[in-house]
């Protein structure tokens, strides 16, 4: 059930007139369930601004946390649960935080039990829930991108390309491949081809306990655009399962030079190198 | 209509783009490279795509028209400089560019062309007594 | 969001340059990765020369878009040409009518996240294509 616009100005009041004691005592039921981890002088000024905001939300009429009166508490709301998700709090933690404000307005209220209190206080109560539901929904993103962010820093960490040779680099790959770490890997194999001017990559995969059709296609499409970009691709290390998934999905790897090991690939490449080096010597 | 301007260094032509070019002007430069390659007797083309963002399937084509026909005035054509991203992009667009060489970067590419020059002198040279020497050619 | 939308007109070679260039800047506007930036401005360079060539003229709309989760840009090109027969057969690899190497419709088909195709023989053709952030 809504607000309607009289509860909502009615409840602006409450919270301004009762703010001293609303605040201190919001701060003794929030501060219960955080167990000190919070001093209680943050805590404090974070709920009497948290319950500006809702003044404000409420003068201004918003019925739904979605209006647009309620877009400064929303914005507060998500400040708030974007510094507890980075401080450790719970995600629950964090939303009774907010519902404790509902225990506070109704010790405010008094003991009024005529029925026109009581729907009020429901209506602001569904309020405060989607308030508190916000939270959770902030945490979550907040949390999601922190995750998002260590799996980049991983990703990083795992994805060394190396310079083997004079124009030859190589990637050990390590690991379960996954299509964006795949692609990761391979946009930055071209990109140094570019920066050291190297004709030669030497992709190793001896670390890769498997690989799925759509892996393979990163690493096909890898070696073909090298080659449109003028570098030649050279894949060690197929272990022999990885060998029989080739096959069994049906993947060409056509004219893509295979070596065993990393060894053998750079062999091959200083021998393709060498070649070329003498034919410039015979050259009379 | 902005040109490209097509450089002449000792044996090659040298093609730096360095504008997002219109369709016409692709095709201007298709026809500047005729002449110049007939004009001044080269044997080498380079062109330099480093500065461009994007290939899309009408400047790909431009390039295979060019590398055709250079072929067919004896020039070899080596393409240089493809961006990651653009080299990707090519890929999945489903264009291969066949019949194009290409190279990391000009240096490579002058190196290309050298050896293919070499290459087919050489053939000429020993294609009686040492057939190996035609196999040497890099693929 | 339509008020972030740039209208462009599609009747010149030069125009196609302008179209590459603004899908550029918006696609750098709401942090596209290079190389999404790249596979989006090649397919609106291929579908905007369509407009021109096969729709003899038209427009392109280029919007800012965002759901729930992500940004992205939506691109629409639409003319009042000689609209497509045989929709299957334009969207096969390698096929073409006006010359070129087929892969216009295809492959900016491939390069980017959503594609809508709507022709009508004589009526003309849209196509709406949309790229998401990852």
């Amino acid at each position: 059930m809504p607000l309607s616009s009289d509860e909502a100005s009615r409840f602006a009041d409450l919270l301004k007139e009762h703010a001293e004691s609303l605040t201190a005592r919001w701060v003794e039921l929030a501060g219960a369930s955080l167990r000190g981890r919070l001093s209680s002088a943050e805590l404090r000024r974070q709920l009497d601004d948290l319950r500006k905001g809702f003044e404000q939300a409420m003068r201004s009429g918003s019925a739904h946390l979605t209006d647009e009166g309620s877009a400064e508490l929303r914005a507060q709301l998500a400040e708030i649960s974007g510094h507890r998700a980075r401080q450790g709090f719970s995600a629950t933690e964090t939303a009774v935080s907010i519902f404790a404000l509902k225990d506070a307005v109704l010790e405010a209220l008094g003991n009024g039990d005529d029925a026109g209190t009581l729907r009020d206080y429901v209506a602001f109560s569904a309020f405060v829930d989607r308030a508190a539901l916000f939270t959770f929904d902030s945490y979550v993103q907040v949390r999601e991108s922190l995750i998002a962010d260590q799996a980049e820093q991983l990703l990083e960490l795992s994805t060394p390309v190396v310079k083997l040779w004079d124009g030859v680099v190589a990637v050990p790959l390590v690991g379960t491949l996954d299509s964006a770490r795949a692609q990761v890997v391979m946009e930055r194999l071209l990109q140094t081809l570019v920066d050291t001017g190297s004709p030669y990559a030497i992709i190793d995969i001896t670390g890769v306990p498997a690989v799925d059709t759509q892996v393979a296609q990163h690493v096909l499409k890898t070696v073909v655009a090298a080659r449109l970009m003028g570098a030649d691709c050279i894949i060690s290390g197929i272990r022999p399962q990885i060998a029989q998934t080739i096959v069994a999905l049906g993947i060409e790897f056509g004219d893509i030079a295979t070596k065993a090991s990393l060894a053998d690939a750079l062999r091959y490449v200083l021998n393709k190198t060498n070649r070329s080096l003498n034919t410039k010597r015979t050259e009379r | 209509m902005e040109r490209v301007p097509v450089l002449k260094i000792g044996d090659i032509l040298l093609v730096s783009i360095q504008i997002d070019m219109e369709d016409q002007v692709a095709l201007q430069l298709q026809e500047d490279l005729a002449d110049r390659i007939v004009a001044t007797g080269c044997h080498g083309v380079i062109i330099d795509i480093s500065a461009l963002d994007i290939v899309d399937s009408f400047v790909g084509r431009t390039l295979a028209t060019i590398a055709s026909v250079s072929r067919v005035l004896d020039a070899e054509t080596v393409v240089v400089g493809m961006r990651p991203a653009v080299a990707i992009t090519l890929v999945e667009l489903g264009l291969s560019l066949p019949g194009i060489r290409t190279a990391l970067n000009v240096e490579l590419g002058i190196e290309l062309l050298a050896r293919s020059r070499q290459d087919e002198l050489t053939e000429l040279d020993f294609d009686e007594d040492e057939p190996d020497a035609a196999a040497v050619s890099t693929s | 969001m339509s008020d972030e939308g740039q209208r462009l007109p599609v009747t010149t070679d030069q125009d196609v340059v302008r179209v590459r260039q603004a899908v550029r800047t918006f696609s750098v506007a709401v942090k596209l990765s290079l190389v999404d930036q790249t596979k989006l401005v090649t397919a609106a360079s291929e579908l905007a020369r369509n407009t021109l060539v096969y729709g003899g003229g038209g427009e392109v709309v280029v919007t800012r878009v965002q759901n729930e989760r992500r940004a992205g840009i939506k691109i629409v090109f639409a003319d009042e040409g000689p609209g497509i027969v045989d929709l299957t057969l334009a969207l096969t690899d390698g096929y073409t009518t006006g010359g070129g190497l087929g892969l216009g419709l295809s492959g900016a088909r491939r390069l980017v996240d959503e594609f809508e195709i709507d022709t009508e023989p004589g009526k003309g053709t849209t196509i709406t294509i949309t790229k998401w952030c990852r």
